[in-house]
C-alpha cells in the first residue's frame, strides 16, 4: 500500500514537472512573442522578457526579434536625373514595431527582407532618377570649401563644391517617407535609410578620370608658366638692377673727378692769376717746363750769338 | 533462499549507487552555478531571458541552468579597417576580404571627382547591456554606419581636401557624424578615434597628380636659379661699383693735393721772385738751358756778323745727324 502510494506520488511529480516544463517558455531581452492557439494569434505581444506560462500542446509561442535589425540592400546601377549611371549601395534599419501583424502579413524575416528589398529598392531608384548627381554626394549646402592657398594664388578654380538646393540628407529622408508608408501595413517600422557606398559605374568612370587628369594637368600648367615667368621677372630685375648700379656708378665717378679738376683748375687759377707778377711768373715758369719737354736728342737748335746764353761767347763784357 | 540474497545485494549496491549519482549530481551543480569573468570584461546575467545584472571581473555565483551570462569585453579598445586590413586580428568585424577593400575605399568626392580613401575607427564597448539587447549585429551595423558616415563628409569636401589640406577636419566630422548614428540606436559603442590612412587619387589618374607635384617643384627650381643669377651678378657689381667710385675718390684727392702742392711751391717761388725778379728768371733760365741743351741734338750756333755763310741749312743730314 505504501509503495503503490509512493509510486503514485512519484508518477503525479513527474507529471507535474514535464506539464510544468511544458507550459514554461522564457523571453530573452532580444525577443518578442506571439502566443497562438492553431495557428492563430491570441492576445497582446508579449515584450518584456522573463519567465512566462501558457497552455502547453495547444498554445505555441512564436518568437520575433525586437531589436533593431539590419537591410543591407546589393548595389545596383541607376541613372541620376543629369544621365550619370552610379553604383549604388544602401543599408537601412528597421524594426517589427506591431509583431502581430508582421506575424500575419510576413511569418518571418526573409519575407520582410525580401519586401524592404522590393521597396526601398524601388523609392532608392526614384529617389535618385529625380536628383542630379551633386544633389546625392553632397550634404551641407553652406559649407564652403578650405582650399590650396597655393592653387588659390594662381586662380585655379577647380576647387569648388558645386551648390546644392536639396543634399544627402533630405534625399535620405525623402526615401524614408515614401517607403515607411509602405511598410507600415506589414508591422515593420522603418527606423532610417543611408547611402552606404557611391560610386560611378565602371562606363562612366574614363570619362571622370579623364576630367580629373586633364584638371591636373592645367595645375600644373600654371604653376609651371609661373615658375618661368617669376624667373623671367627675376632676370629682368637682374638686368635693370646691373644697369642702374653701373650707370650709377659711372655718373659719380665722373661727378668726382669733374668736382675734383674743377676745384684743381681753381686752386692752379686763383695762384697764377693772383697778381700780374704771378701771371707773368707762370707763363716763364712753363716756358721753361716746356723746353725741359720738348726738346731732346732728335732736336736740331739754331742759336744766334745775340741771345743772352752765347753772349759771353763773343766778349766778356756785361751788358 | 537464492532471491533473498539477491534481493538484498541489489539493494544494498542501488544504495552505494544513488548515493554516487548523487554526489556526481551535486557536483554538476555546484559547477554549474559558479563563472569567472575576466579582467578587461564584465559578464550580464539574465534569468529565464530577463536581465538581472551586470557582473564584474572575478568569481561569481548563479543559478544553475536557470541562469545564463554573456561576457562582453568593455574595457578592451577594438578596431575596424576599411579599404585594407591587417592579418593578425582578434576581432572578427575587424576587416572584411581583399575583394571588399577596393569597394570600401573608393569614394566620390564634393567636386565629383574620385579617391581612394582607407580608414580605421577605434572604439569601445561602452554599454554591455545595450550592445547586447538593441541592435543585433551591432559591430556589423558598426561597419556600415562608418562607411556611410564617411562617404557623407567626404562627399561635402573636395578632393584637394580630402587628399591633404582636410585630412583632421574629416576625421573630426566623420567621428561625430558616427556617434551621433551610433547614440541614435543606442548601440551601446563609444567611438574613441577616426584616422584616415592611404588617401589617393584613383590609380589611373595618380600620374597627373604627381604631375602637379613636380609641377611645383619645377616652379621652385625655376625661380631658385633666378634668384642665383640674381645673387651671383648684383652683389658683385656693386662691389665693382663702390671700388670705381673709391677710385675716384682717390683720383679726387690726388689732384686736389697735387694741385695744392704745385700751388705751394709756386707761391713759394713767387715770393722769391718778387723779391727779386730779373735775377730770379735769369737764373731759372740758365739753370733750364743746362739741363735742356746737352740733351739737344745738334746745336748750330751762328753769328750775325759772319754773313758768309750760306743761310742753306743741310737740313737732312742736321735730321740723320740728330738720329746719330
Amino acid at each position: 500500500m505504501k509503495k503503490l502510494a509512493r509510486a503514485l506520488g512519484l508518477t503525479i511529480l513527474v507529471l507535474v514537472i514535464v506539464l510544468a516544463s511544458m507550459s514554461a517558455y522564457s523571453v530573452s531581452e532580444t525577443q518578442q512573442v506571439i502566443i497562438t492557439q492553431f495557428g492563430k494569434p491570441i492576445g497582446e505581444p508579449i515584450t518584456t522578457a522573463g519567465l512566462r506560462f501558457k497552455l502547453p500542446f495547444i498554445h505555441h509561442a512564436n518568437y520575433i526579434d525586437k531589436r533593431v535589425l539590419a537591410w543591407d540592400g546589393a548595389a545596383t546601377s541607376m541613372p541620376t536625373k543629369d544621365k550619370l549611371y552610379i553604383s549604388v549601395d544602401t543599408f537601412a534599419r528597421w524594426r517589427i514595431s506591431d509583431p502581430l501583424e508582421f506575424l500575419l502579413r510576413l511569418r518571418e524575416e526573409r519575407s520582410a527582407l525580401s519586401r524592404l528589398d522590393d521597396i526601398l529598392g524601388s523609392e532608392t531608384r526614384n529617389a535618385v532618377a529625380k536628383h542630379e548627381l551633386i544633389e546625392i554626394i553632397r550634404t551641407s549646402a553652406d559649407r564652403k570649401a578650405v582650399e590650396d592657398e597655393a592653387l588659390v594664388e594662381r586662380g585655379v578654380s577647380s576647387q569648388k563644391l558645386p551648390p546644392i538646393s536639396k543634399g544627402r540628407q533630405k534625399i535620405e529622408d525623402e526615401i524614408f517617407e515614401a517607403a515607411n508608408e509602405k511598410l507600415q501595413q506589414f508591422g515593420i517600422e522603418l527606423l532610417d535609410i543611408r547611402f552606404k557606398r557611391i560610386d560611378y559605374n565602371p562606363s562612366v568612370k574614363n570619362k571622370i578620370y579623364a576630367r580629373m587628369i586633364s584638371e591636373r594637368q592645367q595645375i600644373a600648367e600654371a604653376f609651371r608658366s609661373e615658375g618661368a615667368g617669376e624667373a623671367a621677372k627675376i632676370l629682368g630685375n637682374k638686368e635693370r638692377e646691373l644697369k642702374r648700379i653701373n650707370s650709377e656708378a659711372y655718373r659719380q665717378v665722373l661727378a668726382i673727378r669733374g668736382d675734383a679738376d674743377a676745384e684743381a683748375t681753381a686752386i692752379y687759377a686763383k695762384a697764377y692769376n693772383q697778381s700780374p707778377e704771378a701771371i707773368e711768373f707762370y707763363e716763364f715758369l712753363q716756358t721753361m717746363e716746356t723746353f725741359r719737354r720738348t726738346l731732346d736728342k732728335d732736336t736740331t737748335l739754331l742759336l744766334s750769338t745775340d741771345s743772352d746764353l752765347f753772349r759771353y761767347l763773343k766778349t766778356d763784357k756785361a751788358k | 533462499m537464492d532471491i533473498q540474497i539477491d534481493e538484498q545485494t541489489v539493494k544494498k549496491y542501488g544504495r552505494i549507487l544513488s548515493r554516487v549519482v548523487v554526489v556526481i549530481l551535486v557536483l554538476i551543480v555546484l559547477s554549474a552555478s559558479v563563472f569567472s569573468v575576466k579582467p578587461e570584461s564584465v559578464a550580464v546575467v539574465t534569468r529565464f531571458g530577463k536581465y538581472i545584472k551586470t557582473q564584474e571581473p572575478g568569481l561569481h555565483f548563479m543559478i544553475p541552468f536557470v541562469d545564463r551570462y554573456q561576457i562582453v569585453q568593455d574595457k578592451r579598445q577594438k578596431k575596424q579597417e576599411f579599404g585594407f586590413g591587417t592579418p593578425e586580428n582578434t576581432n572578427p568585424s575587424q576587416w572584411t576580404g581583399q575583394d571588399q577593400f577596393p569597394l570600401e575605399k573608393t569614394m566620390v568626392t564634393g567636386d565629383l571627382n574620385s579617391a581612394e580613401v582607407e580608414w580605421i575607427i577605434q572604439y569601445r564597448i561602452n554599454d554591455p547591456r545595450d550592445f547586447l539587447f538593441n541592435v543585433r549585429n551591432p559591430e556589423g551595423t558598426l561597419r556600415n554606419v562608418s562607411e556611410s558616415v564617411m562617404r557623407e563628409v567626404v562627399g561635402d569636401r573636395t578632393v584637394d581636401e580630402v587628399l591633404t589640406i582636410g585630412r583632421q577636419e574629416i576625421e573630426a566630422a566623420a567621428l561625430m557624424g558616427m556617434q551621433e548614428v551610433v547614440d541614435k540606436y543606442q548601440m551601446g559603442l563609444h567611438i574613441d578615434q577616426v584616422q584616415l590612412k592611404n588617401v589617393n587619387p584613383p590609380r589611373q589618374v595618380r600620374a597627373s597628380f604627381d604631375e602637379v607635384n613636380e609641377a611645383q617643384q619645377e616652379r621652385e627650381q625655376l625661380i631658385n636659379v633666378a634668384n642665383g643669377e640674381y645673387n651671383k651678378v648684383i652683389p658683385r657689381a656693386k662691389g665693382e661699383a663702390d671700388q670705381k667710385i673709391r677710385g675716384a675718390e682717390g683720383y679726387a684727392l690726388q689732384r686736389v693735393n697735387e694741385a695744392k702742392g704745385d700751388v705751394a711751391r709756386f707761391s713759394a717761388m713767387l715770393v722769391e721772385y718778387n723779391a727779386a725778379p730779373e735775377v730770379t728768371r735769369r737764373r731759372i733760365h740758365l739753370e733750364t738751358m743746362a739741363e735742356v741743351l746737352p740733351r739737344v741734338g745738334k746745336k748750330i750756333i751762328v753769328d750775325d756778323e759772319s754773313a758768309k755763310v750760306l743761310p742753306i741749312l743741310p737740313l737732312q743730314d742736321a735730321m740723320k745727324g740728330g738720329a746719330r
